[in-house]
């Protein structure tokens, strides 16, 4: 099923919408990713992400109450899903029960 | 950044926020463009105002995504489509409702468009002119200009044959040249027995390389080399040899006999080059120097034409170069003239201006516009009715509007809808006009021989599509105003209460386009005034000669004398003369005249014709002194010459003084000849070409000329007929080819004439659809006013106090259109047309008031007939129904 197969900066996203609970939307996403990431998480990147994600029914959005910032604009704010949820963690699921069969982790060699 | 307090905060690029909103779909727009402005607020502080902006910009630009574009067209062509049935529905009631407004409507767009149709279906035929050549697009003519030690200017279409050779011998990057010379008349004889008189044209070997006229016989690269080869159009070939094969037939010109070596497809009509028959240019190569020195001259370029073909790509300003360099040389060894050269685009011949000795035909390109700009003005001004009356009766259609905008239609539906409507009535009206453009067309093709000769005007599928787009072009030219109106409807506002509908809120609008279509109305009706009375200046003109009752035979090359003889038994012919050329016809015929005083030798163009003892008489120049040709000799020994008082202006001979001045000598073709005569000044070209220094010279005999006999008789006909037979006697191949005097000067303003007639065409129709549309705007006055009326009637006004408050309105428009057409028309004649004639009439303050009175006049009839229907009307019975 498509909806189930995360990619990675999808994950990221659908995380951080989790993470921010109740004030999850596009400007606060993108600060939140790059706070956590280190790398810059642009809009449109974002965006797009966003509206992907809510097509596959991941996410779900609502909009704000009209506030005197952002040109009297109202916010768009995001919620994970049940499907969401499920898929998050499935994805976890797969990286555990890999991590799992892995012996010794050495992660010293590596670098 | 701070930003300082009183200032204007900064805020994101307005352009930038439109493309946004009209691009992003409504669902994703409105956090999108917060967002973007939260971004904006961040980098104004961190990044300042200008880097915000652009940042702002920027992102506007990458957010057009697939995903975020609308898609909502789709759906609103889908809705118009759903919709089309009902629009068709009430567009039809609206129109069956208001009987008056749609024929107005539907009549001026028809007879308007008429005329568009006509100058498209022209224009197009002068476009399709020469598209049949394969290489058009990289085919040039070279154009010669003549520049005289006087500073005198002129523009040849033609060039000499040396200028043809030249550049094919030295100039690189030209691919082929095709030379050609006209002037090949004479009769082709086949066994003694056709004869029948060929105008033909000399070409040379090329020809074919570069025009595309197909060969149906004969070999092209071959059928023009070789001296006395004449190529025959099927045409023509039937003509001589009738069903026989032409091919290798023998064709007998005076004493040379040429062999046909080709026969050529029919030319098509659109095509500048016309001929019966080409003649292989070598033919005329080897014949002697004719009197304007060699025919391969550098000075020799009256009768020859170079084409050119260059290859794709080809640098003309390389070309260009070689010409000046080529001329450089050449004009060296020329005395007191200079010539140069340049290219002409084959696709520029047709609108190519004014040239002199066009080979074909040539329309000059003001003469297109004016002609577009006529129609543009005929079919705006119905398209202004359309529109003001559409506006002025918004009342009626505003409840449907209502109705649609409260069942869902959008702003864009209402104005789908009313352009849909106008384009559908444009349709319609096209289907009237088109039968007007037939009948039209005929009466355009009537108006000059020449026209039927250039254009064909025939009707082809992408004529009819043009036709179409026109129609939909005026349609929505014509509703736009109206949809705009309509769509701009509040829907609330309308069905509470339509009156307070404010329609009059367009009235200045609808006065402009009133006051504009008079404008222009008055403008073409004096126009047509102005340009009448100078036509019939020009015919009526004192040419300082009379004639009167004077029949011109072209010779046709038969000998004079023996027509004479002939002429001489019959009664009604009372004089006969001899005459190289007709002047006043708008020809001319230069020479230079030699003038020796004290050592000082003067020379100069003058203008000439070869005459006989009997011109002068006959045509009543006037002598101021001297006498007519006393020494009359039958061939070349002339010894006298006659002249105007240009020449003893020009050469401040004798002091100017007539009676001094006979006796004189002056030198021309370096003969010497004694003056015998002035004459008072006339007119030897045409009215637009000042009086200039003008002699005559004697010669008996002049088959290439005319004949001018004077006729007294009562009965013309039976004159005309015996003269025909006398012709007839002595020529039995060519038709009798005499034209009167007096016809033929009108012959030669035809063009004013047909001018005339077609801005007086269109100001009939500009009048027309003017006064169609004030009738519209006053009924439609009157009938909502028509409370108003009543009220003032019972109040106690007089019909006349109420005609006049119905009336003044109008009346004030027309007025303030005299005001502006009148000074604009007055001025533009005054500095701009008539300057160009250097005698003509003054423009009369008669004209002008002729036309304010004819269009005040009919406007008045059309107001007052209306008005008085509504201050006649019972009062009592229009408040009643309250």
């Amino acid at each position: 099923m498509k909806g189930t197969n995360l990619g990675e900066f999808e994950e990221l996203v659908l995380l951080t919408i989790a993470a921010l609970i109740n004030d999850a939307y596009s400007v606060a996403i993108c600060d939140e990713l790059e706070k956590h990431t280190g790398r810059s998480a642009k809009l449109g990147v974002v965006h797009a992400v966003l509206n992907r994600l809510e097509e596959k029914g991941l996410v779900k959005s609502r909009m704000g109450e009209a506030t005197s910032t952002r040109g009297g604009k109202r916010k768009r704010y995001y919620e994970v899903t049940q499907a969401g949820k499920v898929a998050l963690t499935q994805a976890r699921d797969v990286r555990e029960s890999l991590w799992r069969i892995i012996p010794g982790f050495n992660l010293e060699g590596s670098l | 950044m701070k930003i300082a307090p009183n200032s204007r905060p900064a805020s994101p690029p307005r352009w930038a926020q439109k493309l946004l909103r009209w691009y992003c779909r409504p669902d994703l727009l409105e956090d999108l463009e917060g967002d973007f402005n939260e971004y904006f607020e961040r980098n104004l502080k961190t990044k300042g105002a200008r880097r915000a902006r652009f940042i702002y910009v920027l992102d506007v630009l990458k957010f057009f995504r697939p995903y975020t574009v609308r898609k909502p067209s789709f759906l609103t062509f889908f809705i118009h489509w759903l919709m089309l049935g009902s629009y068709f529905k009430t567009s039809r009631r609206s129109l069956v409702r208001n009987k008056l407004f749609s024929a107005i409507n539907i009549i001026g767009l028809a007879v308007s468009m008429s005329v568009g149709l006509l100058v498209i279906a022209f224009l197009a035929d002068l476009f399709a002119y020469d598209q049949f050549h394969e290489k058009k697009h990289r085919t040039y003519r070279l154009l010669t200009r003549n520049e005289l030690a006087d500073k005198t200017v002129m523009n040849f279409a033609s060039t000499s044959l040396k200028a043809g050779f030249k550049l094919r011998e030295t100039i690189p990057g030209v691919e082929d040249v095709a030379l050609i010379r006209r002037g090949f008349y004479s009769d082709a004889r086949v066994n003694d027995e056709t004869v029948i008189p060929l105008e033909a044209t000399w070409a040379d070997g090329s020809f074919f390389k570069v025009f595309t006229f197909p060969l149906l016989k004969g070999n092209p690269a071959t059928a023009l080399n070789e001296p006395y080869s004449l190529v025959v159009t099927e045409k023509t070939a039937r003509k001589l040899f009738g069903d026989a094969d032409a091919l290798g037939k023998t064709v007998r010109f005076d004493t040379l006999n040429y062999t046909v070596t080709g026969v050529l497809k029919d030319i098509p009509k659109l095509s500048h080059l016309r001929f019966e028959a080409l003649v292989s240019l070598p033919s005329v190569l080897g014949q002697k120097a004719d009197s304007d020195g060699g025919i391969l001259d550098w000075g020799n370029i009256y009768q020859n034409y170079v084409y050119l073909t260059v290859p794709e790509n080809a640098n003309l300003q390389a070309i260009q170069a070689g010409l000046d360099q080529l001329s450089r040389a050449e004009n060296a060894r020329l005395d007191r003239q200079k010539i140069t050269l340049s290219l002409q685009p084959m696709d520029d011949i047709v609108f190519g201006g004014r040239l002199s000795n066009e080979i074909g035909v040539s329309i000059p390109t003001p003469v297109a516009w004016v002609l577009v700009g006529l129609a543009l003005v005929v079919i705006l001004s119905a398209c202004f009715n359309y529109t003001n009356l559409s506006i002025a009766r918004s009342i009626r259609r505003s409840r449907e509007v209502g109705i649609r905008k409260i069942v869902g239609a959008l702003k864009t539906h209402v104005l789908g809808q009313f352009m849909a409507e106008s384009v559908i009535i444009s349709v319609m009206a096209l289907v009237l006009s088109f039968l007007l453009f037939l009948l039209l067309r005929t009466q355009f093709m009537a108006l000059a021989p020449q026209l039927a000769d250039v254009v064909s005007l025939e009707l082809s599928p992408w004529l009819l599509l043009y036709f179409l787009l026109l129609a939909i072009g005026v349609g929505l030219a014509a509703g736009f105003l109206p949809a705009l109106f309509f769509s701009r409807l509040q829907a609330v506002q309308v069905l509470k209460d339509a009156s307070s509908l404010r329609v009059f809120r367009h009235v200045n609008m609808r006065k402009t386009l009133i006051f504009t279509q008079y404008t222009f109305s008055l403008i073409f009706i004096t126009t047509t005034l102005i340009g009448y009375k100078q036509y019939r200046g020009f015919l009526s003109f004192d040419l300082g000669f009379t004639t009167e009752n004077i029949l011109n035979i072209r010779m046709q090359g038969n000998k004079s004398t023996l027509l004479k003889k002939e002429l001489a038994e019959i009664p009604a012919v009372s004089q006969i003369a001899t005459s190289r050329m007709i002047t006043s016809l708008g020809s001319l015929y230069g020479a230079t005249l030699k003038y020796k005083e004290k050592d000082k030798q003067d020379s100069a163009k003058v203008w000439i014709n070869f005459v006989d003892e009997n011109y002068l008489p006959l045509h009543r120049h006037r002598f101021l002194a001297g006498t007519n040709f006393k020494n009359r000799p039958t061939s070349g020994n002339e010894t006298e010459v006659i002249v105007n008082e240009q020449v003893l202006k020009r050469f401040n001979l004798a002091d100017r003084n007539p009676s001094k001045a006979v006796g004189k000598q002056v030198i021309m073709d370096d003969k010497p000849l004694t003056i015998v005569g002035v004459l008072k000044d006339f007119h030897y070209g045409t009215m637009d070409q000042k009086i200039e220094p003008t002699v005559f010279r004697y010669s008996a005999e002049e088959s290439g000329g005319y004949l001018n006999v004077g006729i007294q008789s009562d009965d013309y006909p039976a004159a005309l007929a015996s003269i025909e037979s006398a012709w007839q006697k002595i020529d039995r191949v060519h038709p009798l080819d005499a034209k009167f005097y007096d016809d033929q000067i009108e012959d030669a303003y035809r063009q004013f004439e047909v001018m005339v007639k077609v801005i007086g065409f269109i100001t009939f129709l500009a009048i027309c659809i003017a006064s169609m549309g004030l009738f519209g705007m006053v009924v439609f006055t009157t009938e909502t006013r028509l409370k108003e009326i009543s009220i003032r009637k019972v109040m106690g006004a007089s019909e006349g106090s109420l005609i006049f408050q119905l009336s003044k309105g109008f009346l004030l428009l027309l007025v303030m259109a005299a005001l502006v057409a009148l000074p604009v028309t007055y001025f533009f004649f005054d500095q701009f047309v008539l300057t160009k004639f250097v005698y003509h009439q003054p423009i009369g303050v008669s004209e002008l008031v002729i036309s304010v009175l004819v269009v005040m006049a009919l406007a008045f009839l059309l107001i007052g007939s209306q008005t008085l229907k509504a201050a006649r009307s019972n009062p009592a019975k229009v408040l009643k129904n309250e």
